[in-house]
């Protein structure tokens, strides 16, 4: 959370002030020991879950199974007890909390916790370590709760994101909105565990936390092994990538941004986090058949024979060759194949027109465009932002899909764009292109057959 | 937790290795035994609904079976299912309200837990992907074991009244089960790759014990919450496991994907010229059967196979692509600048240093080179030059040939160990056998 308006202060200051009017008036002196040790145990777990973050399908949608925690005590304690184990958040070990969120974070938890204790109250839930007697009756009156619960933090979190957030981002609604069912769903998930820690307390107490935590940590285990190969991912198949742009001195880090500029275009139409992921890897990957293309044919000066043009119009299709193996890119195999095709049908290799050509290869052939303008090449300067802005223009509905071109305007006018580094003329010995087949200002010139 | 088979290879029984059919024919037998012995004493009416809803919970988890790194395939909430239920102590059920002891012997267990993977297989059948007979065969030994020794402790009353005694000797049975499976998919996996079964248990540990411990967990989960939930909230039950599952399900796809992308990646050197053909697949399967002979481990072995893919990827940066892309027959000079300039892209990479040492290395002579050569660089040299030499021809005297060509430069250039496990390999693929 960045600098906060006068609103977003008065807001989490209210919730912070009605968590305390709840908690108040609460007479806790008739309590024994037992409740008390009960309820330090549920704090325990809360802290536990709530440092251990365990994300689900997205990387948006990191979220801590805590609330099984909260549920619990609304099973075990009552609404008091759940009102006093969300408060613990204030303790949170996640670093990089402001004290103004973690305050905030306490009330929420508490408020909610209390919301659910008093639902589940209210529909007969009996407070206490639950016996067989209890059972089936007490599920209607949990899931009650959790969704009380699932409501009330969701609500009062959506409403300080809402203040906080800067005004004029898009994007982030559209991002929360798509992992939204994701999270409650996750939620609703981690509330089930909630009462599955009620119903082993009954047979093992404080050892049922032990045992619900065991698979929740191999989880967490698992996720961060993903994280890690994931990176480990991106980061080998940037510099393979780098090693094929050696080949030509004025190319280098054009797969690169080519991948940035696919991802802006996505996240911009609101793509899903997995499909985004994927265009920016189809970016990185699209002109990887270029290698197939004889160096002689992509260092060539002046007008290139028609068996010459024929060799790099088949770079899409080499491109494909060399990645058609890797599984999860189905979708991407099409962007990178068809990534020179034409709105207008006057493209390659198949000449597609219009929405017969996939959705990722019209989005790259945006990027791709772009970034081949605003690179130096050997016939010419690199052109400015605007300028190649209004190429684009141009070409929107002959070259390129109108809506993407728009998307991808917008999101340069927000994100802006790295330019290449000034490269000056390449150093003796350096290979180098004399032509671009990317450009769209400059198209390859082609001996005209007789 | 076993190899996935490709179907062509283990077609027919006779082509079926001894351990296989072993494993096959010890599951076969129980499983006969167990649905006989179920089929002739009749189950207690109260304990029906029970065994049906554990057949049930095994079936899904059948279906949702888990594909692991290497190629391994669990089925976490099929094992977790059966172990439960052989560790099961009361279930409570209503009407009348009272716990009955679920009086369960352990063939009984058995038959169910069989049912259960049966019906379970049916789809993966039906949508032909493999039956995975091995895998279940496995799981359900394993099962077994657990039951034999626990069933009878279940009526142990000094046990079974003393929750922590019972959890005890709980958590040391699904220790023993996971053991058990661990074991015996360590024998078939080493048997169908020629590994070392002392390395294959440690890989197959390592890769497992993450699983076993969220496997065994559940499975306590399951059996104590069976006390005051009853058997209907069953489903309740698997969460935890299921979030799990999904978390591992996203680990082991990046893993196939990242070696996928580098096996496809590695090819620009065979599309832009550089290379035969088909050059860094086959020295890399073959660099990795020489490793499995000298027994490395399954990390070490990921190493060589991803540095053995892009062992070439340095000739990117040539003008000219050497002929034939037989680096064997350039100057060493050149040899070491393209390994230079290959680890230099690698190491770029900043995660895979182990890998760009392996490319940097490859150029070395085994012998005077200070510091000597990692294993996994020697195995590379010898792997490339053997391939070099024969390329993808399946031609058995030319691989001998090859062979003896290399092994008469085992003074200085190759490691002899490495040339002689070489040549056992090259050996078995001769005759066919790998």
């Amino acid at each position: 959370m960045g600098k906060m308006s006068r609103a977003a202060w008065l807001y989490m200051g209210v919730i912070v002030i009605l968590a305390a009017a709840l908690i108040a008036p609460l007479h806790f002196d008739a309590r024994g020991i037992h409740w008390w040790i009960d309820l330090s145990v549920l704090r325990l777990l809360f802290l536990i879950c709530d440092s251990t973050p365990t994300p689900l399908a997205s990387r948006q949608s990191a979220w801590s199974p805590s609330s099984s925690a909260t549920l619990a005590a609304v099973v075990l304690l009552g609404p008091a007890g759940a009102a006093l184990v969300g408060v613990i958040s204030v303790f949170s070990l996640r670093r990089r909390l402001m004290l103004a969120e973690r305050l905030f974070n306490g009330a929420m938890y508490a408020v909610s916790g209390y919301a659910a204790g008093q639902a589940y109250v209210a529909l007969g839930g009996a407070v206490g370590t639950p016996g067989p007697r209890d059972f089936p009756a007490i599920i209607w009156a949990f899931a009650a709760a959790a969704v009380v619960h699932v409501i009330t933090n969701h609500g009062l979190l959506w409403g300080a994101v809402r203040l906080t957030r800067q005004e004029g981002r898009p994007r982030d609604r559209s991002r929360l909105e798509s992992s939204l069912p994701l999270l409650l769903g996750s939620d609703l998930g981690y509330a089930v565990l909630g009462l599955l820690i009620a119903a082993l307390w009954t047979v093992t107490g404080y050892f049922a936390a032990v045992l619900v935590l065991v698979p929740l940590f191999v989880a967490r285990w698992a996720m961060g092994q993903f994280a890690e190969q994931q990176q480990a991912y991106s980061a080998t198949m940037e510099a393979l990538c780098q090693a094929v742009e050696t080949k030509d001195f004025y190319t280098r880090g054009h797969s690169e941004r080519v991948s940035r500029g696919s991802g802006m275009i996505a996240r911009e139409i609101g793509m899903r986090p997995e499909r985004a992921d994927a265009i920016s890897y189809a970016g990185m990957l699209h002109d990887v058949g270029k290698l197939g293309v004889p160096t002689k044919v992509l260092q060539k000066n002046g007008a290139l024979t028609e068996e010459e043009y024929a060799a790099i119009q088949l770079h899409p299709m080499r491109g494909l060759e060399i990645v058609r193996e890797i599984g999860f890119l189905d979708e991407a195999l099409t962007g990178i194949m068809h990534h020179h095709e034409r709105i207008d049908g006057k493209g390659y290799p198949m000449g597609l027109a219009g929405d017969e050509i996939p959705e990722f290869a019209r989005v790259i052939a945006v990027a791709d465009a772009f970034d081949s303008m605003t690179s130096n090449r050997a016939y010419r300067q690199a052109r400015g932002i605007d300028e190649a802005v209004s190429e684009l223009r141009k070409g929107s509905g002959s070259q390129f899909d109108p809506a993407l071109v728009d998307a991808f305007i917008a999101a340069l006018g927000r994100d802006g764009w790295t330019l290449p580094g000034p490269a000056g003329a390449p150093p003796d010995g350096q290979p180098a292109t004399a032509q671009d087949h990317d450009d769209p200002t400059a198209p390859l010139q082609v001996v005209e057959s007789l | 937790m076993t190899v996935s088979q490709p179907a062509e290879r283990w077609s027919s029984w006779q082509d079926m290795d001894s351990g296989r059919l072993l494993l096959l024919a010890a599951a076969g037998m129980l499983a006969v035994a167990a649905i006989a012995h179920t089929a002739a004493v009749r189950m207690p009416a109260a304990t029906v609904h029970v065994a049906a809803a554990f057949g049930v919970l095994i079936a899904l988890g059948e279906l949702l079976r888990l594909a692991l790194p290497g190629g391994r395939q669990a089925a976490p909430i099929a094992t977790a299912g059966g172990m439960a239920y052989a560790l099961l102590l009361y279930v409570s059920s209503r009407p009348p309200f009272r716990e009955l002891p679920p009086q369960v012997p352990a063939l009984q267990v058995i038959a169910v837990t069989v049912a259960g993977m049966t019906i379970g297989a049916l789809p993966h059948l039906a949508a032909g992907r493999p039956a995975g007979l091995t895998g279940m065969a496995s799981r359900l030994v394993a099962v077994s074991c657990v039951a034999f020794v626990f069933r009878p402790l279940a009526g142990v009353q000094a046990i079974v009244s003393r929750w922590w005694l019972a959890a005890a000797v709980m958590a040391v049975l699904a220790g023993l089960g996971w053991l058990v499976n661990a074991v015996i998919d360590a024998l078939i996996r080493a048997d169908d790759l020629g590994a070392r079964f002392g390395v294959a248990l440690g890989d197959e540990m390592r890769v497992q014990w993450p699983l076993g411990a969220a496997v065994g967990a559940s499975a306590m989960i399951i059996v104590f919450a069976t006390e005051t939930m009853g058997i209907a909230g069953l489903a309740v039950f698997v969460v935890p496991l299921l979030v799990t599952q999904l978390a591992f399900r996203r680990y082991a796809g990046i893993r196939s994907t990242y070696l996928q992308t580098v096996r496809a990646l590695a090819r620009v050197t065979e599309v832009g010229g550089y290379v035969e053909s088909g050059h860094s697949r086959r020295v890399s399967m073959l660099a990795v059967a020489v490793g499995r002979e000298l027994g490395m481990s399954e990390p070490d072995l990921l190493d060589l196979e991803y540095a053995a893919l892009m062992h070439d990827i340095g000739q990117l940066s040539l003008r000219d692509p050497i002929p034939g892309g037989a680096t064997v027959l350039v100057s060493r000079a050149d040899q070491q600048r393209i390994a230079e300039l290959g680890a230099d892209v690698i190491a770029k990479a900043g995660v895979l240093d182990r890998v760009a040492e392996l490319v940097r290395c490859q150029s070395l002579a085994a012998r005077g080179s200070d510091p000597r050569p990692p294993v996994g660089s020697r195995i590379i040299r010898a792997a490339n030059a053997f391939d070099d030499l024969v390329g993808g021809s399946a031609d058995r005297d030319r691989s001998a040939a090859a062979v003896e060509r290399l092994r008469l430069d085992t003074a200085s250039e190759y490691d002899p160990g490495v040339v002689d496990a070489l040549g056992e390999v090259a050996g078995r693929r001769r005759a066919g056998r790998l």
